[in-house]
Protein backbone atom coordinates (compact mmCIF):
# COMPACT_ATOMS: atom_id res chain seq x y z
CA UNK A 1 0.00 0.00 0.00
CA UNK A 2 1.12 3.66 -0.93
CA UNK A 3 1.56 6.14 1.88
CA UNK A 4 1.96 9.68 0.69
CA UNK A 5 2.72 10.99 3.98
CA UNK A 6 6.16 12.27 3.54
CA UNK A 7 7.95 13.25 6.59
CA UNK A 8 7.70 17.26 6.42
CA UNK A 9 3.79 16.30 6.62
CA UNK A 10 4.84 15.04 10.40
CA UNK A 11 2.77 17.45 13.05
CA UNK A 12 5.27 19.37 15.46
CA UNK A 13 6.75 17.70 18.03
CA UNK A 14 6.21 19.21 21.68
CA UNK A 15 9.72 18.38 21.69
CA UNK A 16 10.49 21.92 23.41
CA UNK A 17 8.35 20.96 26.60
CA UNK A 18 10.21 18.78 28.52
CA UNK A 19 14.03 17.76 28.82
CA UNK A 20 15.06 15.02 26.43
CA UNK A 21 15.38 12.13 28.68
CA UNK A 22 11.66 12.51 29.40
CA UNK A 23 12.39 13.15 32.82
CA UNK A 24 10.11 16.60 34.41
CA UNK A 25 12.18 19.80 35.18
CA UNK A 26 12.56 20.88 38.58
CA UNK A 27 10.24 22.96 40.26
CA UNK A 28 7.47 21.80 37.37
CA UNK A 29 4.82 20.03 39.14
CA UNK A 30 2.97 17.27 37.31
CA UNK A 31 -0.16 18.72 37.01
CA UNK A 32 0.97 22.05 35.98
CA UNK A 33 3.67 20.48 33.47
CA UNK A 34 0.23 18.46 31.71
CA UNK A 35 -1.57 21.52 31.68
CA UNK A 36 0.97 22.70 30.06
CA UNK A 37 0.73 20.68 27.24
CA UNK A 38 -2.56 21.00 26.96
CA UNK A 39 -2.51 24.89 26.43
CA UNK A 40 0.07 24.44 24.16
CA UNK A 41 -2.27 22.46 22.36
CA UNK A 42 -4.97 24.31 22.31
CA UNK A 43 -2.65 27.32 21.24
CA UNK A 44 -1.60 24.80 17.95
CA UNK A 45 -5.55 24.79 17.13
CA UNK A 46 -6.00 28.41 17.37
CA UNK A 47 -3.11 29.01 14.86
CA UNK A 48 -4.44 26.29 12.74
CA UNK A 49 -8.34 27.97 12.79
CA UNK A 50 -7.00 31.29 11.84
CA UNK A 51 -5.40 29.49 8.51
CA UNK A 52 -8.41 28.44 7.84
CA UNK A 53 -10.58 31.90 8.66
CA UNK A 54 -11.49 32.05 4.94
CA UNK A 55 -13.08 28.89 4.69
CA UNK A 56 -14.58 29.37 8.04
CA UNK A 57 -16.27 32.45 6.69
CA UNK A 58 -17.77 30.40 4.03
CA UNK A 59 -19.22 27.62 6.48
CA UNK A 60 -20.72 30.72 8.25
CA UNK A 61 -23.47 30.88 5.50
CA UNK A 62 -26.51 32.86 6.15
CA UNK A 63 -30.50 31.41 4.37
CA UNK A 64 -33.19 33.19 5.76
CA UNK A 65 -31.12 34.28 9.11
CA UNK A 66 -30.55 30.65 9.73
CA UNK A 67 -26.56 30.45 10.53
CA UNK A 68 -25.60 27.24 9.15
CA UNK A 69 -22.35 25.92 11.01
CA UNK A 70 -19.88 23.71 9.79
CA UNK A 71 -18.45 21.30 9.05
CA UNK A 72 -15.21 22.93 9.80
CA UNK A 73 -14.48 24.92 13.33
CA UNK A 74 -16.34 27.90 14.11
CA UNK A 75 -15.08 30.91 15.93
CA UNK A 76 -17.68 31.04 18.86
CA UNK A 77 -18.17 33.34 22.19
CA UNK A 78 -18.79 31.39 25.46
CA UNK A 79 -19.32 33.59 29.00
CA UNK A 80 -17.90 31.89 31.49
CA UNK A 81 -17.94 32.93 35.26
CA UNK A 82 -18.44 36.09 33.56
CA UNK A 83 -16.06 36.65 31.29
CA UNK A 84 -16.22 35.81 27.84
CA UNK A 85 -14.17 33.40 26.20
CA UNK A 86 -13.36 33.16 22.23
CA UNK A 87 -12.99 29.77 20.64
CA UNK A 88 -12.50 27.73 17.31
CA UNK A 89 -14.11 24.43 17.91
CA UNK A 90 -16.78 22.23 15.89
CA UNK A 91 -20.02 23.06 16.74
CA UNK A 92 -21.24 19.74 18.47
CA UNK A 93 -17.78 19.14 20.61
CA UNK A 94 -18.98 18.50 24.21
CA UNK A 95 -18.64 21.70 26.50
CA UNK A 96 -16.52 19.72 28.41
CA UNK A 97 -14.10 19.51 25.73
CA UNK A 98 -14.10 22.76 25.16
CA UNK A 99 -13.58 23.90 28.58
CA UNK A 100 -10.75 22.08 29.15
CA UNK A 101 -8.48 21.12 26.11
CA UNK A 102 -9.28 24.69 24.81
CA UNK A 103 -9.63 26.78 27.75
CA UNK A 104 -7.64 24.79 29.93
CA UNK A 105 -10.24 24.79 32.27
CA UNK A 106 -9.31 21.68 34.00
CA UNK A 107 -11.55 21.94 37.29
CA UNK A 108 -14.62 20.30 35.27
CA UNK A 109 -13.35 16.75 35.29
CA UNK A 110 -14.47 14.22 32.39
CA UNK A 111 -14.83 10.84 33.55
CA UNK A 112 -17.79 8.83 31.89
CA UNK A 113 -18.33 10.87 28.76
CA UNK A 114 -21.89 9.66 29.02
CA UNK A 115 -23.67 11.48 31.45
CA UNK A 116 -23.95 8.69 33.99
CA UNK A 117 -21.46 10.34 36.17
CA UNK A 118 -21.56 14.17 37.32
CA UNK A 119 -18.04 14.45 37.36
CA UNK A 120 -18.48 17.16 34.47
CA UNK A 121 -21.55 19.20 36.42
CA UNK A 122 -21.20 22.62 35.55
CA UNK A 123 -24.12 25.33 35.61
CA UNK A 124 -25.79 26.55 32.45
CA UNK A 125 -27.89 29.30 33.21
CA UNK A 126 -27.86 28.41 36.72
CA UNK A 127 -28.82 25.11 35.99
CA UNK A 128 -26.69 22.32 36.86
CA UNK A 129 -26.16 20.38 33.52
CA UNK A 130 -23.65 17.47 32.17
CA UNK A 131 -21.41 19.28 30.11
CA UNK A 132 -20.21 16.07 28.34
CA UNK A 133 -23.64 16.01 27.00
CA UNK A 134 -24.06 19.51 25.95
CA UNK A 135 -22.76 20.21 22.55
CA UNK A 136 -20.85 23.53 22.99
CA UNK A 137 -22.69 25.46 20.27
CA UNK A 138 -26.57 25.39 22.68
CA UNK A 139 -23.62 26.91 25.42
CA UNK A 140 -23.64 30.17 23.10
CA UNK A 141 -25.94 33.10 24.95
CA UNK A 142 -25.95 31.07 27.59
CA UNK A 143 -24.29 31.96 31.41
CA UNK A 144 -21.86 28.81 32.18
CA UNK A 145 -20.54 28.82 35.35
CA UNK A 146 -17.48 26.42 36.44
CA UNK A 147 -15.93 25.18 39.62
CA UNK A 148 -13.04 27.90 38.62
CA UNK A 149 -15.92 30.77 39.08
CA UNK A 150 -16.41 29.70 43.16
CA UNK A 151 -15.37 31.70 45.54
CA UNK A 152 -12.70 35.11 44.91
CA UNK A 153 -8.75 34.47 44.69
CA UNK A 154 -7.62 33.09 48.67
CA UNK A 155 -10.96 33.17 49.95
CA UNK A 156 -13.06 30.05 49.12
CA UNK A 157 -16.70 29.87 48.76
CA UNK A 158 -18.63 28.54 52.22
CA UNK A 159 -19.25 25.43 50.25
CA UNK A 160 -15.48 24.44 49.59
CA UNK A 161 -14.76 25.39 53.29
CA UNK A 162 -17.55 23.02 54.52
CA UNK A 163 -15.86 20.35 51.76
CA UNK A 164 -12.56 20.59 53.51
CA UNK A 165 -13.43 20.63 56.80
CA UNK A 166 -15.72 17.53 56.54
CA UNK A 167 -13.38 15.59 54.63
CA UNK A 168 -15.68 15.15 52.18
CA UNK A 169 -13.18 13.90 49.50
CA UNK A 170 -10.98 11.21 49.05
CA UNK A 171 -9.06 10.89 45.45
CA UNK A 172 -11.11 14.32 44.65
CA UNK A 173 -11.96 13.89 41.16
CA UNK A 174 -15.65 13.88 41.56
CA UNK A 175 -15.50 17.20 44.33
CA UNK A 176 -15.69 19.67 41.44
CA UNK A 177 -18.80 18.19 40.06
CA UNK A 178 -20.27 17.74 43.74
CA UNK A 179 -19.18 20.87 44.67
CA UNK A 180 -21.29 22.26 41.23
CA UNK A 181 -24.45 20.02 42.01
CA UNK A 182 -24.40 21.25 45.78
CA UNK A 183 -23.75 24.90 45.05
CA UNK A 184 -26.94 25.00 42.56
CA UNK A 185 -29.14 22.82 45.26
CA UNK A 186 -28.06 25.58 47.57
CA UNK A 187 -28.97 28.32 45.50
CA UNK A 188 -32.30 26.62 44.84
CA UNK A 189 -33.33 25.69 48.55
CA UNK A 190 -31.45 27.76 51.36
CA UNK A 191 -31.81 25.02 53.82
CA UNK A 192 -32.41 21.59 52.38
CA UNK A 193 -33.03 18.27 54.70
CA UNK A 194 -31.36 15.33 54.31
CA UNK A 195 -33.40 13.63 51.75
CA UNK A 196 -33.34 16.35 49.48
CA UNK A 197 -29.82 16.61 49.34
CA UNK A 198 -29.52 13.14 48.89
CA UNK A 199 -31.66 13.60 45.85
CA UNK A 200 -29.84 16.85 43.89
CA UNK A 201 -26.58 14.69 44.30
CA UNK A 202 -27.57 11.43 43.07
CA UNK A 203 -26.07 12.16 39.54
CA UNK A 204 -23.06 12.72 40.89
CA UNK A 205 -21.19 8.90 41.52
CA UNK A 206 -17.98 8.92 43.82
CA UNK A 207 -15.97 6.13 43.81
CA UNK A 208 -14.21 6.91 46.94
CA UNK A 209 -17.71 6.50 48.64
CA UNK A 210 -17.55 10.03 50.82
CA UNK A 211 -21.46 10.36 50.51
CA UNK A 212 -21.81 10.88 54.18
CA UNK A 213 -19.14 13.90 54.23
CA UNK A 214 -20.73 15.30 51.35
CA UNK A 215 -24.27 15.13 52.84
CA UNK A 216 -22.89 16.66 55.79
CA UNK A 217 -20.46 19.14 54.13
CA UNK A 218 -23.78 20.55 52.14
CA UNK A 219 -25.45 20.67 55.56
CA UNK A 220 -22.84 22.80 57.04
CA UNK A 221 -22.38 25.22 54.04
CA UNK A 222 -26.45 25.75 54.70
CA UNK A 223 -25.87 27.22 57.83
CA UNK A 224 -27.89 24.03 59.64
CA UNK A 225 -26.30 21.15 61.89
CA UNK A 226 -24.64 17.93 61.21
CA UNK A 227 -25.32 15.51 63.20
CA UNK A 228 -23.03 12.76 64.07
CA UNK A 229 -20.65 14.18 62.76
CA UNK A 230 -17.02 12.21 62.98
CA UNK A 231 -14.72 14.33 61.03
CA UNK A 232 -14.85 18.00 62.72
CA UNK A 233 -12.38 18.54 65.72
CA UNK A 234 -15.89 18.75 67.85
CA UNK A 235 -16.28 14.89 66.87
CA UNK A 236 -14.58 11.87 68.29
CA UNK A 237 -12.90 11.03 65.20
CA UNK A 238 -11.88 7.13 64.95
CA UNK A 239 -8.44 5.61 63.65
CA UNK B 1 -21.59 17.53 9.39
CA UNK B 2 -23.39 20.53 9.55
CA UNK B 3 -25.25 22.42 12.45
CA UNK B 4 -28.35 24.43 11.09
CA UNK B 5 -29.37 26.97 14.20
CA UNK B 6 -32.93 28.43 13.36
CA UNK B 7 -34.70 30.83 15.59
CA UNK B 8 -37.72 30.35 14.07
CA UNK B 9 -40.01 27.09 13.52
CA UNK B 10 -41.01 27.90 10.00
CA UNK B 11 -37.10 28.33 9.05
CA UNK B 12 -36.54 24.88 11.13
CA UNK B 13 -38.66 23.25 8.71
CA UNK B 14 -37.57 24.84 5.79
CA UNK B 15 -33.73 23.60 6.41
CA UNK B 16 -34.95 20.28 7.38
CA UNK B 17 -36.79 19.99 3.96
CA UNK B 18 -33.79 21.15 2.16
CA UNK B 19 -31.81 18.53 3.70
CA UNK B 20 -33.47 15.99 2.65
CA UNK B 21 -32.58 12.61 4.08
CA UNK B 22 -29.48 14.11 5.40
CA UNK B 23 -31.74 16.01 8.07
CA UNK B 24 -32.14 15.28 11.96
CA UNK B 25 -33.35 17.41 14.12
CA UNK B 26 -31.79 17.73 17.95
CA UNK B 27 -33.71 19.00 20.86
CA UNK B 28 -31.04 18.97 23.85
CA UNK B 29 -28.50 16.32 22.23
CA UNK B 30 -28.33 13.75 25.13
CA UNK B 31 -28.53 11.36 23.11
CA UNK B 32 -26.64 12.24 20.21
CA UNK B 33 -23.47 12.74 22.51
CA UNK B 34 -23.54 9.05 23.58
CA UNK B 35 -21.65 8.63 20.55
CA UNK B 36 -19.11 11.24 20.98
CA UNK B 37 -16.35 10.99 19.67
CA UNK B 38 -16.25 7.07 18.68
CA UNK B 39 -18.86 7.12 16.76
CA UNK B 40 -19.25 10.79 15.53
CA UNK B 41 -17.82 9.73 11.96
CA UNK B 42 -21.34 7.93 11.51
CA UNK B 43 -22.66 11.59 11.34
CA UNK B 44 -20.28 13.23 8.92
CA UNK B 45 -23.12 13.61 6.30
CA UNK B 46 -26.15 14.53 8.91
CA UNK B 47 -27.40 18.02 8.82
CA UNK B 48 -28.54 18.62 12.48
CA UNK B 49 -31.16 21.05 12.71
CA UNK B 50 -30.70 22.19 16.18
CA UNK B 51 -33.76 23.83 17.38
CA UNK B 52 -32.50 25.34 20.81
CA UNK B 53 -32.83 28.85 19.45
CA UNK B 54 -36.40 28.52 18.23
CA UNK B 55 -37.18 29.78 22.62
CA UNK B 56 -41.13 29.49 21.91
CA UNK B 57 -40.96 25.96 21.66
CA UNK B 58 -39.73 25.55 25.24
CA UNK B 59 -43.36 26.86 27.02
CA UNK B 60 -45.43 24.79 28.63
CA UNK B 61 -48.90 25.57 28.84
CA UNK B 62 -52.23 24.05 30.90
CA UNK B 63 -55.33 25.03 30.00
CA UNK B 64 -58.83 23.42 29.54
CA UNK B 65 -58.10 20.50 30.89
CA UNK B 66 -55.07 20.22 27.90
CA UNK B 67 -51.21 20.27 28.76
CA UNK B 68 -48.80 21.19 25.94
CA UNK B 69 -45.66 20.64 25.84
CA UNK B 70 -42.50 22.56 23.30
CA UNK B 71 -40.51 20.69 21.66
CA UNK B 72 -37.67 22.16 23.61
CA UNK B 73 -39.41 21.18 26.96
CA UNK B 74 -37.35 19.32 29.23
CA UNK B 75 -37.59 17.18 32.10
CA UNK B 76 -37.14 19.49 34.51
CA UNK B 77 -39.40 21.88 33.24
CA UNK B 78 -42.43 19.96 33.91
CA UNK B 79 -41.14 19.32 37.56
CA UNK B 80 -41.11 22.48 38.05
CA UNK B 81 -44.33 22.94 36.58
CA UNK B 82 -46.75 22.79 39.30
CA UNK B 83 -49.92 22.68 36.92
CA UNK B 84 -48.25 19.58 34.84
CA UNK B 85 -47.41 18.21 37.81
CA UNK B 86 -50.40 18.12 39.52
CA UNK B 87 -52.98 17.33 36.32
CA UNK B 88 -50.23 14.68 35.10
CA UNK B 89 -48.68 12.86 38.03
CA UNK B 90 -46.73 10.27 36.00
CA UNK B 91 -44.82 13.05 34.45
CA UNK B 92 -43.12 14.09 37.01
CA UNK B 93 -42.38 10.59 38.44
CA UNK B 94 -41.14 9.42 35.25
CA UNK B 95 -38.84 12.85 34.47
CA UNK B 96 -37.15 12.19 38.23
CA UNK B 97 -35.64 8.54 37.15
CA UNK B 98 -34.62 9.90 33.75
CA UNK B 99 -30.82 9.47 34.16
CA UNK B 100 -29.51 12.19 36.73
CA UNK B 101 -30.65 16.23 37.36
CA UNK B 102 -27.83 16.70 34.98
CA UNK B 103 -29.86 15.26 32.13
CA UNK B 104 -33.42 16.02 33.49
CA UNK B 105 -32.28 19.75 32.85
CA UNK B 106 -30.53 19.37 29.24
CA UNK B 107 -33.23 16.15 27.85
CA UNK B 108 -35.98 16.63 26.15
CA UNK B 109 -39.60 15.27 25.70
CA UNK B 110 -39.33 15.72 22.27
CA UNK B 111 -35.91 14.25 22.16
CA UNK B 112 -37.22 10.97 23.84
CA UNK B 113 -40.20 10.55 21.55
CA UNK B 114 -38.34 11.00 18.48
CA UNK B 115 -35.36 9.27 19.58
CA UNK B 116 -37.51 6.10 19.70
CA UNK B 117 -35.46 4.19 22.25
CA UNK B 118 -37.68 1.29 23.71
CA UNK B 119 -35.85 2.01 26.90
CA UNK B 120 -37.64 5.70 27.08
CA UNK B 121 -39.14 6.69 30.21
CA UNK B 122 -40.30 9.56 29.16
CA UNK B 123 -42.65 8.00 26.52
CA UNK B 124 -43.67 4.98 29.07
CA UNK B 125 -45.25 7.95 31.31
CA UNK B 126 -46.94 9.80 28.07
CA UNK B 127 -48.31 7.09 26.60
CA UNK B 128 -49.91 6.49 29.87
CA UNK B 129 -52.36 9.59 29.04
CA UNK B 130 -54.57 10.39 25.88
CA UNK B 131 -51.46 11.77 24.43
CA UNK B 132 -51.03 13.47 20.93
CA UNK B 133 -48.19 15.01 18.96
CA UNK B 134 -48.15 17.30 16.54
CA UNK B 135 -45.62 17.21 13.56
CA UNK B 136 -44.52 20.46 11.97
CA UNK B 137 -43.50 20.32 7.90
CA UNK B 138 -43.39 22.85 5.50
CA UNK B 139 -46.48 21.37 4.28
CA UNK B 140 -48.59 22.19 7.57
CA UNK B 141 -49.25 20.16 10.86
CA UNK B 142 -50.37 16.40 11.52
CA UNK B 143 -51.85 14.89 14.37
CA UNK B 144 -50.72 11.94 15.54
CA UNK B 145 -51.87 9.65 18.58
CA UNK B 146 -48.65 8.37 20.12
CA UNK B 147 -50.59 5.27 21.25
CA UNK B 148 -49.71 4.43 16.78
CA UNK B 149 -46.58 6.78 16.27
CA UNK B 150 -43.97 3.58 16.70
CA UNK B 151 -43.79 1.10 13.59
CA UNK B 152 -40.82 -1.22 14.64
CA UNK B 153 -37.61 -0.55 16.79
CA UNK B 154 -36.79 2.98 16.59
CA UNK B 155 -38.51 3.26 13.50
CA UNK B 156 -42.23 5.76 13.94
CA UNK B 157 -44.87 7.24 10.85
CA UNK B 158 -43.13 10.53 11.22
CA UNK B 159 -41.56 11.91 7.69
CA UNK B 160 -37.95 12.97 7.12
CA UNK B 161 -39.59 16.66 6.65
CA UNK B 162 -40.97 16.94 10.01
CA UNK B 163 -40.83 18.26 13.34
CA UNK B 164 -42.56 17.52 16.77
CA UNK B 165 -43.58 20.63 17.52
CA UNK B 166 -45.97 19.87 20.31
CA UNK B 167 -47.26 17.22 22.52
CA UNK B 168 -51.01 17.18 23.51
CA UNK B 169 -52.23 15.76 26.90
CA UNK B 170 -55.94 15.34 26.96
CA UNK B 171 -56.56 15.44 31.04
CA UNK B 172 -59.11 13.00 31.70
CA UNK B 173 -60.06 11.76 35.91
CA UNK B 174 -58.36 8.70 36.94
CA UNK B 175 -58.89 6.29 39.28
CA UNK B 176 -55.49 4.70 38.98
CA UNK B 177 -52.25 5.91 37.74
CA UNK B 178 -49.21 4.21 38.71
CA UNK B 179 -45.61 4.29 37.33
CA UNK B 180 -42.47 2.00 38.07
CA UNK B 181 -39.35 1.53 36.71
CA UNK B 182 -36.96 -0.94 37.90
CA UNK B 183 -33.35 -0.81 36.98
CA UNK B 184 -29.91 -1.70 38.28
CA UNK B 185 -29.99 1.18 40.85
CA UNK B 186 -32.83 3.81 41.59
CA UNK B 187 -30.68 6.78 40.15
CA UNK B 188 -28.81 7.29 36.92
CA UNK B 189 -30.12 4.09 35.60
CA UNK B 190 -31.63 2.42 32.40
CA UNK B 191 -34.63 0.81 32.65
CA UNK B 192 -34.87 -3.12 32.51
CA UNK B 193 -38.75 -3.00 33.37
CA UNK B 194 -40.65 0.08 32.80
CA UNK B 195 -44.84 0.24 33.52
CA UNK B 196 -47.25 2.29 33.43
CA UNK B 197 -50.79 2.43 34.32
CA UNK B 198 -53.94 4.35 34.12
CA UNK B 199 -57.96 3.83 34.54
CA UNK B 200 -60.08 6.18 33.56
CA UNK B 201 -62.72 7.04 36.71
CA UNK B 202 -65.15 8.31 33.89
CA UNK B 203 -65.62 5.17 31.59
CA UNK B 204 -63.42 2.68 32.86
CA UNK B 205 -60.73 1.94 30.36
CA UNK B 206 -57.17 0.84 31.01
CA UNK B 207 -54.11 1.79 29.26
CA UNK B 208 -51.26 -0.21 30.40
CA UNK B 209 -48.19 0.40 29.00
CA UNK B 210 -44.79 -1.04 29.09
CA UNK B 211 -40.81 0.00 28.19
CA UNK B 212 -37.59 -2.12 27.89
CA UNK B 213 -39.97 -5.30 26.79
CA UNK B 214 -40.63 -4.96 23.02
CA UNK B 215 -39.04 -3.11 20.38
CA UNK B 216 -41.00 -0.33 21.07
CA UNK B 217 -42.49 1.40 24.25
CA UNK B 218 -46.06 -0.53 23.67
CA UNK B 219 -49.54 -0.45 24.88
CA UNK B 220 -50.53 -3.79 25.89
CA UNK B 221 -54.10 -4.49 24.56
CA UNK B 222 -53.85 -8.20 26.05
CA UNK B 223 -53.81 -7.38 29.35
CA UNK B 224 -55.81 -4.00 29.33
CA UNK B 225 -58.84 -6.80 27.90
CA UNK B 226 -58.66 -8.78 31.25
CA UNK B 227 -58.73 -5.92 33.41
CA UNK B 228 -61.56 -4.36 31.72
CA UNK B 229 -63.23 -7.57 32.45
CA UNK B 230 -61.99 -7.70 35.63
CA UNK B 231 -60.71 -11.57 35.57
CA UNK B 232 -59.20 -12.75 38.63
CA UNK B 233 -55.85 -13.04 39.02
CA UNK B 234 -54.83 -16.26 41.67
CA UNK B 235 -51.41 -14.25 41.80
CA UNK B 236 -48.50 -13.05 40.05
CA UNK B 237 -47.93 -15.83 37.72
CA UNK B 238 -51.27 -15.01 36.27
CA UNK B 239 -49.99 -12.50 34.27
CA UNK B 240 -47.32 -14.14 32.15
CA UNK B 241 -49.40 -15.70 29.68
CA UNK B 242 -51.47 -12.58 28.98
CA UNK B 243 -47.59 -10.21 28.94
CA UNK B 244 -46.37 -13.00 26.65
CA UNK B 245 -49.78 -11.75 24.52
CA UNK B 246 -48.38 -8.34 24.46
CA UNK B 247 -44.42 -8.15 24.65
CA UNK B 248 -41.65 -10.09 23.81
CA UNK B 249 -38.49 -9.09 26.08
CA UNK B 250 -35.33 -9.80 25.20
CA UNK B 251 -31.86 -10.93 26.83
CA UNK B 252 -29.34 -7.94 26.52
CA UNK B 253 -26.70 -6.31 28.57
CA UNK B 254 -28.80 -5.06 31.09
CA UNK B 255 -31.36 -8.01 31.55
CA UNK B 256 -33.05 -11.51 30.99
CA UNK B 257 -35.93 -12.19 29.18
CA UNK B 258 -37.18 -14.63 31.73
CA UNK B 259 -36.36 -11.97 34.47
CA UNK B 260 -38.41 -9.04 32.97
CA UNK B 261 -41.19 -11.33 32.45
CA UNK B 262 -41.06 -12.42 36.10
CA UNK B 263 -40.86 -8.59 37.37
CA UNK B 264 -43.53 -7.53 35.09
CA UNK B 265 -45.71 -9.74 36.00
CA UNK B 266 -44.82 -9.07 39.83
CA UNK B 267 -45.52 -4.91 39.75
CA UNK B 268 -48.82 -5.70 37.88
CA UNK B 269 -50.13 -8.01 40.38
CA UNK B 270 -48.64 -5.77 43.66
CA UNK B 271 -49.86 -2.31 41.91
CA UNK B 272 -53.10 -3.83 41.07
CA UNK B 273 -54.52 -6.64 43.61
CA UNK B 274 -55.07 -4.06 46.38
CA UNK B 275 -56.85 -1.35 44.04
CA UNK B 276 -59.27 -3.88 41.99
CA UNK B 277 -60.75 -6.56 44.55
CA UNK B 278 -61.26 -8.41 41.42
CA UNK B 279 -58.33 -9.55 40.98
CA UNK B 280 -57.78 -11.62 44.50
CA UNK B 281 -54.41 -11.40 46.70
Amino acid sequence: MQCDQSPDSQPDQPAAAGPPDGSESRGVSRRSFIKTMGVSAAAGAVETALVTSAAEASAMQRRDDVETLGPQAVALTLSINGTPHRVSVEPLTPLVEVLRWNLGMTGTKTACGRGACGACTVHLDGQPIASCMTPVIDAVGCEISTIEGLGNGDQLDPLQVAFIKHDAMQCGFCTPGLIMSSKALLADTGKPNMETIRKALCGNLCRCGTYPNVFNAVLEASGQPVPNDLNTDNGKRGG
Amino acid sequence: MRVCMPTTLSDACSMLADAGTAGRVMAGGTDLLVDWPQRAHEHDDTIWIDLSRVTPLRRITCADHVLRLGALTTYWDVVQSEQAAEAFPLLKQAARVVGSLQIQTRGTWAGNIMNGSPAADGVLALMAYDTTIELRSTAGVRRVSLDTFYTGYRSTVARADEILESIVLRRHRYRIQYFEKIGTRQAQAITKVGLALTQDSADHSWRVVMNSMAPTVTRCPALEGVLSAQQPMAGPDAWLPIIDADVSPIDDLRSTSRYRRVVAARLLHSALADRCDWIGQ
